[in-house]
Order: C-alpha cells, then sequence, then structure tokens
C-alpha cells in the first residue's frame, strides 16, 4: 500500500484522539502491517503522545508491526479445534512452511498465526487462510489446501 | 424511505410490507453463518443465484442469504419456504435438482433430507429433526425467515412493535418494572439480573448515561451470539434501544469482534437502516426521546470482553480492568454511568416487552427464566447453535438434541464457560441447566459456550490448554493473575510430560487460591476454576500424572 492510503486514513481521524484503535485497525486491515512512520503520523495527526500509540499498538494482538507474508495462514487453537486435533495441523503447517506461529517465511510468501477462536467449533480444526475458511481439517488436508497458495 | 414519526405510521408500513408479500411465495433461504462458511457455503449461494436467474425465476422465487441456522454440523442448511423443507450438506451440484424437483416440481430428494443414523428415519421439515425438534428456538429461530440486510424481513415479523410498545403505551418505569419482573438475568457469564442493573444505572447521579452491547465473544468454543447478532441484528438493537429509553441514555455502544466481516457488515447496514427510518437518531418515532450507536472493536485481547476493560478500550485505551468494588452502572465510561449486557439479554427485551413478563416467567426454572442460546460443540455428533429452556437437562441436550457421542466413545464430561469455566462429570448429567444450579457444581453456564468430551480426553491436558491461553491472554495489570496463571502452567506442562512429582496438587491448589482471592478482575479470579473443577471431580487423574502413568 501507498503512503497516500495510509494518509488518507488517518487525515479522515485528525483531531480525534479517540479514534486512535479505529485508525490502527484501518491501516492494519488495509496495509496488514503498520509501518513505524504511519504510528508516528498518527501520533501527531490526533494529538496522541506517541508512547501512548506504542502502547496500543503493541498490546493488541492483531497489530502487526513488521511487514506480513503475501499469505496469511491461521490456525484455530480455540478449544473446540484443540481436542479435535489443531495441533497436529499447526505441526504439519509449521514443517511445511519452515516457520513457526508468529512468523514470516524469508520470501514474504506465507505468515503463520495461531490461536484466536474464531467461532467455528462446530466445524474444527479450522484453518482461515487469506479470510477463506477451511472447515474439518487434518494434516494432509492442510497440505492440499497450502497447495493451492503455493 | 421517509423516516416513520409515530406509532400509526410505523403499523401502516407494516401493513404495507405485508400487503405486499405472498405468504405462500417459494423462498430458499441459504445459510451464511459463521459455521458453514467453512463448508463453502457462497458457492451454494451463488450457485442457486445463477441458476435461478438461468431459468428466469427471479420474480417468482425468492433467495435469503440468512444467518446460522442452527445445525452446523450438517452444513451448509438449506430451508426451501413455504414448506420448511429442510436440506442438509447441499453442494453446489446437488442444486439444479433442487430448483426444478423441489421448487418447481414440489418433490421431496430423499438423498438431502436428515437421515437417524440410528433407526435411519428420514425427516424432510426441520421441525421434524430430532436437532431442531426438541429445542425451543424463541431468540434464534427468526434466522431462517430473515434476510439480515432487510429492516423490512424484520418489520414484518412484527419488528420494532416492542420499541413501539415501550415507547407510547408503557414508558421507562413500566419498561423497568416489566424487566424486573420477567428476572432477566444477564446471558453474559454472571447471571446478574438485568433489571437490577438497569436500575442502578438509571438511578446514578448525572445526566449523561451510556448502554453497550457486549458482542466481544472472545471465550473460545463460544458462537451463539454471533450466530444471532449477524443473523438478526434488529432484534439486539431494539432491545438496546428499548433499554436505553429505560435508562434515560443517550448513547450507546456496540462493542464486537474486528475479525468476523459478515457480522461487522450486518450490523452496520442494520444501524444506516434503522436511522434511515426513524428507529434510531433524533425524536425516535416521534416520542421526543434521542438515541444513536457507535460501534467499537476489539482487535485482539479475550480480557478485553471483561466489562470494565472493554469501557476503557471504548475510551481508545488499553483494556485493562478496574477493581470491581467501582461499579461501572454507576461509573464506567468516562467514568460516567453505563449499563453493559451481551447480545443475548440485549435479545431477550423485545420478546418480554411484546408479550410481558408473565409469559416469560412461565419458561425456564425457579430462579432461571426463559430461554438459553447454547454453543455446542466438542465430541458431539450434532454441533450447532442450540436453545432450550432452562430446566433442560444436559442428558437431553447431550443425546436429545446433541445425538450423542461419535465413533462409539462414551461421555466423559460436559465443560461450561471455557477457559474460566468447569466441568461436570457424567455422573451430573441429570442436573438441569441453571444458573444457580451449575454454579453449585463449579460449572457456571457462562456464555454458554457447551463442550462435550468423551472418554479419550484428558483432563490434566485440557486445564493446561487453558491455562496455557489465559497466560496469553492476562493484561499483566496484577500480579496474583500474571504470575499465579504462569507458575500453575508450568506445573501442569510438566504433569502432562510425565515428569509431575508430590506436593504438585497441593501447590497448585494453593496458587489456585490466592489467585482466585486477589486478582483484580474475572479473569484471574475464575482462571483456576477449571483446574479447581477438575481436581474435584477428576483428581485420580492429577495423581496418576504424578506417578507417571
Amino acid at each position: 500500500m501507498d503512503n497516500d492510503t495510509i494518509d488518507q486514513i488517518i487525515d479522515r481521524h485528525e483531531g480525534r484522539a479517540g479514534s486512535l484503535i479505529h485508525v490502527l485497525m484501518e491501516i492494519q486491515s488495509k496495509n496488514h502491517w503498520i509501518p513505524r512512520e504511519a504510528l508516528a503520523k498518527v501520533s501527531q495527526k490526533l494529538g496522541v503522545p506517541f508512547t501512548r500509540v506504542m502502547q496500543i499498538a503493541t498490546f493488541y494482538k492483531t497489530f502487526s508491526l513488521t511487514p506480513q507474508g503475501h499469505h496469511e495462514v491461521h490456525v484455530c487453537t480455540g478449544t473446540s479445534c484443540h481436542i479435535r486435533g489443531s495441533q497436529r495441523v499447526l505441526d504439519k503447517i509449521q514443517s511445511l512452511l519452515g516457520i513457526r506461529a508468529g512468523e514470516t517465511d524469508s520470501n514474504s510468501k506465507f505468515s503463520l498465526a495461531k490461536g484466536n477462536c474464531l467461532g467455528c467449533c462446530t466445524l474444527g480444526p479450522e484453518i482461515v487462510v487469506d479470510g477463506r475458511h477451511y472447515a474439518r481439517m487434518t494434516p494432509e488436508k492442510a497440505e492440499e489446501v497450502l497447495k493451492k497458495y503455493n | 424511505m421517509p423516516r416513520i414519526n409515530s406509532a400509526a405510521e410505523l403499523e401502516t408500513l407494516r401493513k404495507d410490507i405485508l400487503s405486499r408479500r405472498d405468504p405462500g411465495k417459494p423462498a430458499i433461504a441459504i445459510c451464511a453463518g459463521t459455521g458453514c462458511l467453512g463448508l463453502g457455503n457462497d458457492k451454494v449461494i451463488s450457485a442457486f443465484q445463477e441458476e435461478i436467474k438461468k431459468r428466469s425465476l427471479e420474480a417468482q422465487i425468492e433467495i435469503r442469504a440468512t444467518g446460522c441456522h442452527g445445525f452446523c454440523e450438517k452444513g451448509p442448511n438449506v430451508i426451501l419456504y413455504p414448506e420448511e423443507i429442510c436440506y442438509l450438506q447441499v453442494t453446489p451440484e446437488d442444486v439444479p435438482e433442487i430448483v426444478s424437483e423441489t421448487l418447481l416440481g414440489k418433490k421431496v430428494i430423499d438423498r438431502l433430507i436428515y437421515t437417524d443414523p440410528m433407526t435411519g428415519e428420514k425427516a424432510a421439515h426441520q421441525s421434524e429433526i430430532p436437532f431442531y425438534r426438541n429445542q425451543m428456538r424463541n431468540l434464534i429461530s427468526n434466522n431462517t425467515r430473515i434476510d439480515p440486510s432487510s429492516i423490512e424481513d424484520y418489520l414484518a415479523g412484527g419488528g420494532y412493535s416492542a420499541l413501539s410498545k415501550a415507547l407510547f403505551e408503557m414508558g421507562p418505569k413500566q419498561v423497568l418494572e416489566e424487566i424486573k419482573k420477567a428476572n432477566l438475568r444477564g446471558r453474559g457469564g454472571g447471571g446478574f439480573p438485568a433489571g437490577l442493573k438497569w436500575e442502578t444505572a438509571r438511578n446514578a447521579p448525572g445526566e449523561e448515561k451510556y448502554v453497550i452491547v457486549n458482542a466481544h465473544e472472545g471465550e473460545p468454543g463460544a458462537f451463539m451470539d454471533r450466530a444471532l447478532f449477524t443473523g438478526n441484528p434488529h432484534c439486539v438493537l431494539e432491545g438496546l434501544i428499548i433499554g436505553a429509553h429505560a435508562i434515560g441514555s443517550h448513547q450507546g455502544f456496540i462493542y464486537t469482534r474486528h475479525d468476523t466481516p459478515q457480522l461487522k457488515a450486518n450490523i452496520d447496514t442494520a444501524l444506516a437502516k434503522t436511522r434511515e427510518y426513524g428507529f434510531l437518531g433524533k425524536n425516535i418515532l416521534g416520542s421526543g426521546f434521542d438515541f444513536d450507536v457507535e460501534v467499537h472493536f476489539d482487535v485482539g485481547i479475550f480480557v478485553s470482553g471483561e466489562s470494565s476493560a472493554l469501557m476503557r478500550s471504548i475510551e481508545g485505551k488499553n483494556p485493562e480492568p478496574r477493581p470491581k468494588y467501582i461499579r461501572t452502572s454507576v461509573s464506567g465510561i468516562w467514568d460516567k454511568p453505563s449499563n453493559l449486557n451481551n447480545v443475548e439479554t440485549w435479545a431477550n427485551v423485545p420478546q418480554i416487552i411484546s408479550k410481558g413478563a408473565a409469559w416469560y416467567t412461565g419458561i425456564g426454572t425457579e430462579r432461571s427464566k426463559g430461554t438459553k442460546l447454547l454453543s455446542l460443540s466438542g465430541n458431539i455428533c450434532h454441533t450447532g447453535v442450540v436453545e432450550v429452556p432452562f430446566g433442560t437437562t444436559l442428558r437431553e441436550i447431550v443425546y436429545g438434541i446433541g445425538g450423542g457421542i461419535p465413533n462409539g466413545k462414551k461421555l466423559k464430561a460436559v465443560h461450561f464457560g471455557g477457559p474460566m469455566g468447569g466441568s461436570v462429570p457424567e455422573s451430573l448429567l441429570d442436573t438441569p441447566l441453571d444458573f444457580d444450579a451449575m454454579s453449585k457444581l463449579g460449572a457456571p453456564i457462562g456464555a454458554g459456550g457447551m463442550l462435550v468430551l468423551d472418554e479419550d480426553t484428558n483432563m490434566v491436558e485440557l486445564t493446561r490448554f487453558y491455562l496455557d491461553f489465559l497466560t496469553n491472554e492476562s493484561c499483566g495489570k496484577c500480579v496474583p493473575c500474571r504470575e499465579g496463571i504462569r507458575q500453575m502452567l508450568k506445573i501442569l506442562t510438566k504433569m502432562c510430560e510425565g515428569k509431575g512429582k508430590e506436593g504438585d496438587i497441593e501447590l497448585l491448589e494453593e496458587i489456585a487460591e490466592v489467585a482466585g482471592a486477589a486478582s483484580l478482575c474475572s479473569l484471574g479470579k475464575t482462571a483456576s476454576d477449571p483446574l479447581k473443577g477438575t481436581l474435584r471431580y477428576f483428581r485420580e487423574e492429577y495423581e496418576a500424572s504424578i506417578k507417571g502413568k
């Protein structure tokens, strides 16, 4: 994403300190990560001290302060998925991608995240790739799914 | 559509909507709920759209992408009106046949209807399927009849008549009395009487007051609020507006998840429509009452569902909870009186106002009234969103609705309330679903996440799993929670690795007691509840893991 788009998001909330979380959320969802310069600009335009911006940006797990891979893979490890074997699915994906949850691979192709129940507990284990849900996963099925994104 | 300015105009509009509708018109209701997402329901929806277009049937047949139907296990779910034929596990390939055979030919397709796995008996209609038949779906049943993006669908079913009644016939005090009489208890976890909470906020000093819908639902294993709010957003909004009027609030907040795009979109559409029609904004329905709603999002941390933490988040701060002695209904958002209830609690309000407290108290047990939404998941044949009257036994839910345990396994326990809840063993399965009865057993209903566990479940490992979740979700503000959870997790991890030693159980009990007593908010206070519960009913498993079995 170019800086203009980030600027536009920030400008829309100019002077509204209460919109801090909203602004960061918009940048995160459009850009998939929040560069430090954007945080500085948010601080300046919204009139919020930079320390407070950093406090919020580092506290909430959704905000990423490093670039993300081209595809975002999320493995649900909520309780229901857990008791139905999500750990095996996660292990398989970790070994396939060569990264651990929370990391991005060296050619910025995949980012892997785990946790955060997405409410599809009825059909677990579940993985989500770029917003698309895949239900009733097994390590084998997960491998098939990832092939589509290779 | 011009805005509605009086109760009479609302009824005229409703009559007009109904006169334009033919109840016998065929309609296809396809589940667009979260569960069916993972099963490719979007492809089924577009297949129907294409097929209807190809045959030029747009005028004769209505297609509705609806909220969750409930029977997620057998999704994607499709219901065909007016006959209410229920097709399960529908694929895009089935679509042409459904249109030609059932919609046009009025013939039921045998392979798509429910077959009882035990008896082989078939059930073509929704009301005949045991999963649905054994429920009381007062709140969730409208999901299949409503397109969540259509306020007209909601109005056609009597929507906003409760609001009109509250504004013009009852007034704030009477509404409050009705909610108190109905003994509506908060569905978010505590089971605190909503009427009393409303009254505290109403009587709290200060002109400015807030009302909040807690739609955070961060508890793993809970998905019923999402199903209800996504599928029928106006029902929640109507309850909220009625509550705001009773409390004397002019500003509301919805606090919800950012990671459920459909929910977000449906809330936005519903808010835009309610403003357009005059159910929100200045001078609602010409009553002189002003009220509007802002939407805020959780951005990925569990503790922000805790009421005082949620309020900090709305203020744009870190979601760090406050001590409980500061009551949010007196001093909440920006230290103003703030009344928070969860999605399901608000959704109960319109029906109480419409049908009366006497009707409502006729459902349920002595101290838990009405119905309860449950998220049924885990080792159970029929997973899904379930609604039952309080007083239904756990056995009825597991076997009558849930269809029992798959793969011929035995039931070991039922776990309520997620990471801060508790489990009850199989021997207590005849306990009725009731706030107080379940609390007494150490497994409070919580928000309604009901996880069924089969005989293969290792209870020590499950407890370790919950603490692992909570150690990442604790906000870290107070030591007993932050360190207590970490230390308990360390011991349990060792136990699970077979490295438990004598004295571990006693140490766990001691830490649990201190963390429970000294933590600031309910996250820390109840973090050890799964541990206490499993020690109570499954102590032998802990002992076994020390002996290195």
